[in-house]
């Protein structure tokens, strides 16, 4: 479903990507992990659309079309969902708001009609319960004077409710306990089907202790480096990522 | 010269395909005295009203359009140029039904979501306000009067309960107090007059649409509302114009008047027309809005919402006389394309133990440029006077502006005074965040925006908050992306 080829992208006009391959499959969990400043991040900004990251060479297939052709929102649309590190507040906004809208914004673009008011709140609270987050959020602000937990635990039940084809989650362990690590890496785990792929972007194997991967890659100085199952996840632990550098600059 | 633009009036009318019949009852362009004995016949006021006119007519000949501090640019007026009455010979001349009305102006209704009947209803009472002064009380005026409510048009007040308009007109904001309002109070024309007695609160919310409609033809209305003692209303305005081309002027001033215990608030949707892309065109609004807590524990609470007008000056303020009384500001003001805004308040503590509440939010767009100029003065006898400004503003996009006068006079030590004050630019991010959800560019401009007036919105009465949020959204309509 998604198909990198040979992805060069700069940020600020330094060369963050510097030729990075990656495809996943419908069903397939992998897990990108790799030193700080290999350009984990940028790799997930560009895949987002954001603005300041400016692809030099190379293609991304998303379900066969062009990616990088797509605006930000069509994107999003057509079931590519990024859940962010640091994510934004925005003040006066409910989160319950925020939630309606963006499902109103997907369904109308595959041509559905907006969910009923009754169904939403259903749905909604089905969601929370599995997130283990209480009602009063709906009525709060987004993210605003939020825990770190619970910002992240609010990005998994946008996904939750959203349902994205590819899930793209980026340092979603950064900040959390052990409890809130595992509320975010159930709900990341019911997520798991046939149909859907997940990214996972972090820089720790204890996240990936909660959520098993498929795939292991190491991405390095912008190229994947290194491909493997779980057992790659024990050997970075235990050795670090000095030596994939090293083999890979010899 | 005049007949000329006479002409032109009379052909501007017929395009607009208003009335026919308006010759006897709109004067040529001009000001002087006798314009001012002329309004006064028409309107069979009686002779202290004339003279108290006239009597600012002469001080405003005296004083000079204020240019220098307010952070606005614009030409000097013209104010020969300007037809000082118009209204048609008689009532059944205005628009009858919705299909005589400007479809600007039903187009305006339908963007902002107005149902149908209400809309109808609006329509008629807009175009009755300009023309002639027809209040939108007649249809609940004997619901009011049961009440012991009063509320017509002040050219009604005038010869119907002069000893009340007597008594408080100029009595908050007098003849002389600056330049516009000076001008205003020699040849108002129309506007509203409310008055709730002692121990009554007003069944209903009261409202009226003002809107100004021919070309050349300057808007100076007068509004006067008085709460007696215990006495509580709340009262809306709405505002619209066509487009022209050319600027056109509105100056007008507001008086309320709270006794003891008595609460008055006063809501505002001000979209008078802003002018066009370019910058060419719109109102000139010029307002002078001031309420007096004169007794003890009297409340006066300003909401207002301020989107139209090429350029806005405008300033709602309290006296806080009475002890323990309140004063509340809550304001948000949208400036796109190349409308000027310069607006605030001013909280004058007086009595002891007064408070005062500021919430302004200010959001600008395109080559627009606002500043909010805030007066807290506390004066040696306000004891233990309290104010409370929070001031935000937010931007979109790179070419407009933004800017913050704080004021502040503090005559007693014992005074609390704090000033909040934030500039940001729509988040990058929080644009970036919602449309990751699939949300449009421009409906998370809207949601970001709304967000950021939440604070006022949440004080304006139910029905004007969905209208203050559609109004919003159009008038940011094209300001990113």
């Amino acid at each position: 479903m998604l198909e990198i080829k040979g992805l060069h992208a700069k940020v600020e006009g330094n060369e963050i990507l510097k030729g990075l391959d990656l495809t996943i499959n419908p069903g397939e969990v992998h897990a990108i992990m790799g030193p700080n400043g290999a350009g984990k991040s940028t790799l997930s900004a560009v895949l987002a659309g954001r603005d300041g990251y400016e692809v030099t060479a190379g293609e991304i297939l998303f379900e066969g079309d062009n990616l990088l052709e797509m605006e930000v929102e069509d994107r999003a649309r057509a079931g590519l969902m990024l859940a962010f590190q640091y994510p934004v507040e925005i003040p006066g906004v409910k989160n319950v708001y925020l939630l309606k809208a963006a499902l109103n914004a997907q369904r109308a673009a595959r041509g559905e009609a907006e969910i009923e008011a009754p169904a939403f709140m259903k749905l909604v609270r089905e969601k929370l319960a599995q997130m283990k987050m209480d009602k009063s959020f709906l009525h709060r602000a987004v993210n605003e004077g939020f825990s770190g937990g619970e910002k992240k635990r609010n990005e998994i039940l946008q996904m939750l409710v959203l349902e994205p084809k590819l899930a793209i989650l980026d340092e979603i362990d950064s900040g959390l306990d052990i409890d809130a690590l595992r509320v975010v890496a159930d709900g990341v785990n019911s997520l798991r089907s046939e149909q859907r792929g997940v990214l996972m972007i972090t820089h720790y194997q204890r996240l990936l202790d909660y959520i098993v991967p498929d795939v292991i890659h190491v991405l390095a100085d912008g190229r994947i480096v290194k491909t493997g199952d779980k057992s790659l996840a024990l050997e970075l632990e235990a050795r670090g990522y000095d030596w994939l550098l090293e083999a890979d600059a010899s | 010269m005049a007949n000329e633009a006479m002409e032109q009036l009379v052909r501007k009318e017929y395009k607009q395909g208003f009335y026919t019949d308006i010759e006897s009852d709109t004067l040529p362009p001009g000001l002087d005295e006798s314009v001012i004995r002329h309004i006064s016949s028409i309107k069979q006021e009686p002779e202290w009203m004339l003279s108290w006119r006239l009597e600012a007519y002469r001080h405003w000949l005296t004083m000079t359009e204020p240019h220098h501090w307010a952070k606005l640019k614009y030409p000097s007026i013209d104010y020969q140029s300007v037809s000082y009455y118009s209204a048609p010979k008689k009532p059944e001349d205005a628009p009858q039904s919705l299909d005589e009305v400007d479809p600007k102006l039903l187009e305006t209704y339908e963007k902002l979501g107005i149902p149908l009947h209400e809309r109808a209803a609006l329509a008629g009472v807009a175009v009755d306000a300009v023309f002639d002064s027809v209040s939108v009380t007649t249809t609940f005026k004997d619901q009011l009067a049961e009440a012991g409510v009063i509320f017509c048009s002040i050219s009604e007040a005038i010869r119907e309960y002069p000893e009340l308009v007597r008594q408080y007109l100029g009595s908050v904001v007098p003849q002389g107090d600056n330049y516009f309002a000076a001008l205003n109070s020699a040849v108002f024309t129309d506007g509203s007059f409310v008055y709730v007695p002692e121990g009554v609160t007003c069944p209903m919310e009261l409202s009226t649409y003002f809107r100004i409609n021919q070309a050349n033809t300057g808007q100076f209305e007068r509004t006067l509302i008085i709460c007696d003692k215990r006495a509580q209303v709340s009262y809306l305005e709405g505002c619209t114009a066509p487009q022209r081309d050319e600027n056109q002027l509105h100056a007008a001033v507001v008086e309320l008047v709270a006794l003891e215990d008595a609460y008055i608030k006063y809501s505002t949707v001000q979209n008078w027309y802003p002018g066009d892309e370019d910058g060419k065109g719109g109102i000139y609004n010029f307002v002078t809005k001031r309420g007096d807590c004169r007794e003890d524990r009297a409340k006066i609470s300003w909401t207002q919402v301020e989107t139209g007008s090429a350029l806005t000056w405008k300033y709602p303020s309290c006296i806080l006389r009475g002890r323990d009384s309140v004063g509340e500001f809550y304001s948000v003001a949208v400036t796109n394309n190349h409308q000027q805004a310069d607006t605030g308040t001013k909280m004058i503590h007086i009595g002891e133990n007064t408070r005062s509440t500021i919430i302004s939010k200010g959001i600008s767009a395109g080559h627009s440029d606002q500043s909010y100029r805030g007066l807290v003065k506390v004066a040696p006898s306000a004891r233990n006077a309290r104010n409370f400004t929070q001031c935000d503003s937010l931007l979109l996009g790179a070419s407009c502006g933004a800017h913050t006068f704080p004021y502040q006079e503090i005559g007693n030590a014992s005074a609390q005074v704090e000033h909040e004050a934030t500039t940001s630019k729509i988040g990058e991010d929080q644009l970036f965040y919602c449309m990751q959800r699939g949300i449009s560019e421009e409906d998370a401009v809207n949601m970001i925006v709304n967000g950021f007036c939440k604070d006022v919105f949440k004080e304006l009465p139910m029905e004007f908050a969905v209208e203050a949020e559609a109004l919003l959204n159009v008038s940011l309509e094209g300001a990113v992306g």
